[in-house]
């Protein structure tokens, strides 16, 4: 299936978690904060979560700012 | 022998500070001369941005291994945010990446001087503080627009003394005074510093710290100007606290006026 991940379009395996996305691209030990679909999931709840088609992933952490 | 004073401290959001420097941590050279220059600045909490992680090469280094929130108050900002719902966004995405709930707020309504779209600050402000955050939202040098975010509850105001990364320093004094004079929370003066002495300025006008980002990131020598504002800021406050001497227009001799030599 199909997901958008940070405004990129991605094939991911049918059943993945949010929990099983975020340690594929290698983010499972960051201070990342994450949003599927515009609503803020904790972390938590990761593993739990199942992705479905079209959905909207959004994976963000700290940069330098001011 | 006098007692020994009370140390000069603040407090924001339920905790205690020292360093009266609140800096950036953006337009360094790399993470390495970030760490140094915050250190040499002595600052105790730094800003952040929140962005997307770059899902193609997510790199191995991370700002917060650098600077680590058991040593530094992390203060996420909404830069960038256009709009209510994004500020809100990033607010919430902030608090949960896990440095708590201090959030400095920005919504911008104008590309050219990022000043803030005010009535859009206030009312994300509102909602944010409904959700438990702590506020210290950005705002135009405007004492009504203070007196509003106080009044729905924000941890502080940090009003700008001259456009973001201007280095023009406090460009309007009497603005900046009459706030001091009406605020009962603290009062931040963020963006528009250019170097110590624009620091020192606004430390002896009695504002509760100062927050800038490219005044040091932007000098020749990061580090060296780090310790120049750390300076400044401390020779402000002595300053504000010691109490100054009036204005007057005539002299005052300085050495006795009697027994001179005939």
């Amino acid at each position: 299936m199909r997901v958008q991940i940070n405004g990129e379009e991605r094939d991911i395996d049918a059943g993945a978690t949010l929990a099983s996305l975020v340690a594929e691209l290698g983010l499972g030990e960051r201070r990342i904060a994450v949003e599927l679909n515009h609503g803020v999931v904790r972390r938590d709840r990761w593993p739990a979560v199942e992705l479905r088609d079209h959905d909207l992933v959004e994976i963000v952490q700290f940069v330098g700012g001011g | 022998m006098s007692q020994p004073s009370a140390p000069d401290t603040y407090s924001l959001a339920g905790k205690t500070y020292r360093s009266r420097l609140i800096v950036g941590t953006g337009k360094y050279a790399d993470f390495s001369e970030t760490k140094r220059a915050i250190e040499a600045s002595g600052a105790e909490i730094v800003t952040v941005a929140v962005r997307r992680v770059n899902i193609t090469d997510p790199g191995r280094e991370n700002l917060l291994d650098y600077l680590t929130p058991d040593r530094y108050t992390i203060l996420p900002n909404t830069a960038g945010c256009t709009t209510i719902e994004d500020a809100l966004r990033t607010c919430r995405l902030a608090r949960e990446a896990g440095v708590g709930k201090l959030v400095k707020l920005e919504v911008i309504g104008d590309d050219a001087t990022l000043f803030p779209d005010v009535p859009a600050t206030i009312d994300a402000a509102r909602q944010l503080v409904k959700e438990g955050f702590d506020v210290l939202p950005y705002v135009t040098d405007d004492v009504v627009a203070c007196l509003r975010l106080e009044d729905v509850g924000c941890a502080a105001v940090m009003p700008l003394a001259a456009p973001i990364g201007s280095g023009l320093g406090i460009r309007n004094r009497y603005n900046l005074r009459i706030i001091l004079e009406r605020m009962s929370i603290p009062v931040i003066v963020d963006a528009g510093v250019g170097t110590a002495s624009d620091a020192a300025v606004v430390m002896e006008m009695g504002c509760t710290a100062v927050l800038m980002n490219t005044a040091i990131a932007g000098a020749n020598e990061p580090l060296r100007m780090a310790r120049a504002m750390k300076l400044g800021v401390e020779a402000g406050r002595e300053a504000y606290l010691a109490g100054r001497i009036p204005k007057k227009l005539y002299a005052t001799a300085s050495s006795p006026l009697s027994d001179l030599i005939d």
